[in-house]
């Protein structure tokens, strides 16, 4: 049996010694595929340290595992006598749902809510394939190679697709006239960029000229299409080899069991970051998140090269994903486990950013379909439009999605509005899975913020977590700790955490963003991370098996609870397909937040595409994920 | 002087007050950080010398982690032979009547008639973060106690996140404000701070300071603070919206008077 294609045992001891906390990631994978032999726990020789007991894998509605002192030594003791495992997806091969208590829902009201969660979608759908934005134009762009900025830090793109827009030739994509205009002047499409952005060129200070040049003529047409064509197949291949090179890291290093341990750092500095993330590494976190700072989702451009200077987090730049890429990939295969790194795809620029994280190989992305609509007031017609193309692109790349229904009861009352993040994963499922998004790469993500003091909190809690799990099998779903009952006493809210963590295990989460002790007070300082990863390795490994072993009371108060949120959520589905997505939240359905239609960010990025409007990249991307699901299927 | 719960043991003299673990004055403090060094006994050597130099006595490494690339975590005990004086400290506050909902609207009505008392608010900077100033002027308000929206002695407008100082004060012109609500959360590098303060130099420019009531909250403000920066109040993190509501009317009802005199 392989360790999951896992560093050397001496690697995994080593990294022990090293450190005392007795990282859990750092534990060796059990394989998934064979039931009741891959029973975790047994001390590192080399060490001494013994090693926690942590999540088996086993399929679904596996028989709970025997005890570890009934698995017979040798099934573990070497690692290197065992056939390579033969499958590795985009996501960690584990049983998804192992270690919840099975819970029984109505299986008639959860095909329901997802039917209609699916006719809320495909009218989101139909809406943005009508329409397009300017971030997925510059996306298009970004696709076809063009990079860089000006002088003065506004990126080519934003340069190029604003020309356009002035002149008036935007309706119909940016791909064809950009790139006959390439064709007329005989300039690659960076050089003709570059000509657009320099203020002393006759296309830059004369629109008639640029209105000229864009024309689409009939004897150029066809070599302007196939230019473009070739231009987007070249970027949407680095996407896929990125793609392909993460399997193989996958395959070569594994990853660590779930619920992976996911901490962020947001030092707003990429280089001071990078250090922070590399120490985090070390100390068992599986995932990476680098915050961004607190102003980027409204910023309508991605800003180009490194960055020193953030708010709250470090600015989401092409150059600083690669930076932070290689720092965890060297730190990484020395600590022989792929290290996953996540950013935001979110905001004013949703699609530029999951282009740019495709092409940088980040693995995880906050990509929610409506979280910018409530908390960051960006118009709802362009985050629907931009996030089909953002997720498509996500689809492309293997990234998984998290959403951000973690997120919705900061604002409204946790046990009150349950439903509505119920409904909410169901409709970005929905939403994810018209855009070619495959299970595991769906990381809903979820968590209540109950009231700690609450008779019972914890049991609600579970309750909720355990209907998630129950709805999504195979996601790798991401559970988040409270943020808005935290205090300042930092003891008392590594307890809350400490609770959430064993939530997360005892409900089979995929991801857990771990709870920092310090929040609400700062962004995490290096040992706030350290406090985090024991507690949850403390946890993860001691609880491992909990699930497993315990079954919620029939007609107890948790199932009683998930039936009643269910059914809650089924109501608000019902009433939401009657109106529309759109109408829903412009009453406030969501998080009690309402957003008009037309109200505000960004909506004046947002226009019907004309009746010729051709994108090259769309195709392509079509036709690559249906290789893609082909290969996988094969 | 003896503070309760102090009736048999020794009295504290209040004048020179140390911290305090489980004997009077023995000084007992925690400390937690990190270094940038190497974990071994050479870095809990240099933590305990690090506490020696903040003024500790007797520190004393009770763990230290080796956080990997070349950090070490300590948790240090210590004593501290430094005392403060209970009986001379001044901490300014906001220092009006503590008014329930309905006591407010009826101070404003009974003094000010159906004038309202016109209230902008907004997150300013980069701040996205509306949770607080949503709490207090929403509806819905915060720990059961509603928002300004819900008091009819209120026009509120809430102008949301990301509002620059300029836009907020051209905005504060237009609705004629009585008063401006100001948000600050995210606090690295003190960006909180410069912010506000360029607001109250920007409303002086403005020739406005003198019409408006500047109030500025956050889980990281305190009415010092905010006073030091030239606002009028600070409300910090536990702020009931009856609180806020409670300080405008009355303030501005005191104004008006002193106006008028």
């Amino acid at each position: 049996m392989k360790p999951n294609g896992r560093g050397s045992r001496n690697q995994s001891c080593e990294l022990i010694s090293r450190a005392t906390e007795t990282a859990f990631a750092a534990v060796e994978h059990q394989p998934s595929t064979e039931l009741g032999t891959g029973a975790p726990t047994q001390s590192c020789a080399e060490s001494g340290e013994s090693r926690p007991l942590h999540l088996l894998r086993l399929p679904q509605n596996a028989v709970p595992s025997p005890p570890p002192e009934a698995v017979p030594a040798a099934a573990t003791a070497d690692s290197h006598a065992m056939p390579d495992s033969p499958v590795i997806s985009t996501f960690a091969p584990t049983a998804a749902g192992f270690g919840c208590p099975a819970l029984s829902l109505d299986a008639a009201v959860v095909h329901n809510c997802r039917q209609l969660a699916a006719k809320i979608a495909s009218e989101v759908t139909a809406f943005s394939e009508a329409h397009s934005t300017v971030a997925i134009e510059r996306t298009v762009l970004r696709l076809c190679g063009i990079t860089g900025a000006t002088a003065a830090g506004v990126p080519l793109v934003n340069v190029v697709v604003a020309a356009l827009e002035q002149v008036g030739e935007l309706g119909n994509g940016i791909a064809l006239p950009f790139f006959s205009a390439a064709v007329a002047l005989d300039l690659t499409p960076q050089q003709l960029a570059d000509v657009l952005a320099d203020d002393a060129s006759a296309l830059s200070t004369d629109p008639l000229a640029l209105h000229a040049a864009v024309q689409i003529r009939a004897d150029t047409a066809d070599r302007a299409r196939a230019l473009a064509h070739q231009y987007a197949q070249t970027g949407i291949d680095q996407i896929v080899a990125q793609r392909a090179a993460r399997k193989q890291f996958l395959r070569d290093l594994g990853e660590g069991n779930q619920p992976l341990c996911y901490v962020i750092v947001a030092t707003g500095n990429i280089f001071e970051d990078v250090v922070q993330a590399r120490v985090a590494a070390r100390q068992g976190a599986d995932v990476i998140a680098v915050i961004r700072s607190t102003g980027q989702s409204l910023l309508d451009y991605v800003p180009e090269g490194t960055t020193t200077e953030g708010y709250g987090g470090t600015y989401a730049t092409q150059a600083n994903f690669a930076l932070m890429r290689a720092a965890l990939d060297e730190v990484g295969a020395e600590l022989g486990r792929y290290i996953r790194l996540c950013n935001y795809a979110s905001g004013l620029c949703m699609p530029e950013i999951a282009c740019l994280g495709g092409l940088e190989r980040l693995d995880m992305m906050l990509n929610d379909a409506l979280y910018g609509i409530l908390f960051r007031d960006i118009n709802m017609q362009r985050t629907l439009c931009d996030q089909r193309v953002s997720r498509r692109l996500s689809a492309l790349a293997g990234l998984i999605i998290n959403t951000g229904e973690d997120n919705y009861l900061t604002t409204a009352d946790a046990v009150d509005a349950a439903h509505t993040v119920v409904a909410s994963t169901l409709i970005n499922e929905a939403l994810g899975r018209a855009c070619s998004l495959q299970t595991e790469q769906l990381g809903l993500g979820h968590a209540m913020e109950i009231d700690p003091l609450r008779p019972n909190m914890l049991l609600y809690e579970i309750a909720h977590a355990a209907l998630i799990r129950a709805l999504f099998p195979g996601a790798p779903l991401k559970y988040m700790p409270p943020t808005k009952h935290m205090t300042g006493n930092v003891l008392r809210g590594h307890v809350q955490d400490a609770l959430f963590n064993l939530v997360t295990v005892l409900t089979g989460q995929g991801i857990c963003l771990l709870g920092m002790p310090t929040e609400a007070m700062h962004t995490p300082h290096v040992h706030d991370r350290y406090w985090a990863l024991e507690s949850a390795q403390l946890i993860f490994g001691g609880a491992a098996a909990l699930g497993s072993e315990l079954q919620f009371r029939p007609g107890g108060v948790i199932e009683q609870r998930c039936k009643q949120v269910l059914e809650k959520a089924y109501e608000l589905l019902q009433n939401l397909a009657t109106t529309g997505l759109m109408d829903g939240l412009s009453r406030g359905l969501f998080a009690d937040i309402k957003r008009s239609r037309d109200g505000g960010r960004g909506l004046d990025g947002v226009f019907a595409r004309g009746p010729a409007y051709w994108d090259p990249t769309g195709e392509i991307i079509d036709k690559q994920l249906q290789l893609i699901s082909q290969q996988e299927a094969g | 002087m003896n503070p309760h719960g102090r009736q048999a043991a020794a009295p504290v003299d209040l004048s020179r007050v140390r911290a305090y673990g489980d004997t009077l004055d023995d000084g007992q403090v925690m400390l937690s950080f990190s270094l940038p060094v190497p974990y071994g006994d050479e870095a809990k050597e240099a933590a305990r010398q690090l506490a020696r130099q903040m003024g500790l006595l007797q520190p004393q490494v009770y763990h230290a982690h080796d956080l990997g690339e070349g950090f070490t975590y300590f948790t240090v005990y210590a004593r501290s032979p430094h005392s403060v004086d209970f009986t001379n400290i001044f901490v300014p506050k906001v220092g009006l009547a503590k008014l329930d909902h309905a006591a407010i609207e009826a101070l404003w009505q009974a003094t000010m008639g159906t004038r309202k008392l016109r209230v902008l608010g907004a997150c300013t900077g980069d701040d996205a973060h509306t949770v607080g100033i949503d709490a207090i002027l929403n509806v819905k308000g915060w720990r059961g106690d509603k928002g300004l929206e819900s008091y009819h002695c209120f026009e509120v407008r809430n102008l949301g996140a990301q509002v620059t100082n300029e836009a907020l004060v051209s905005a504060a012109r237009e609705f004629a404000a009585d008063a401006l609500l100001v948000s600050q959360v995210v606090t690295q590098k003190d960006c909180h701070r410069s912010n506000l303060a360029a607001l109250v130099d920007l409303t002086e420019a403005e020739d406005l300071r003198q019409d408006l009531l500047l109030l500025c909250g956050g889980p990281r403000l305190s009415h010092t603070v905010a006073l030091e920066l030239g606002f009028d109040a600070g409300f910090g993190a536990g702020t009931v919206p009856s609180e806020v509501a409670g300080f405008l009317v009355q303030t501005v009802i005191a104004r008006q008077a002193a106006a008028r005199t």
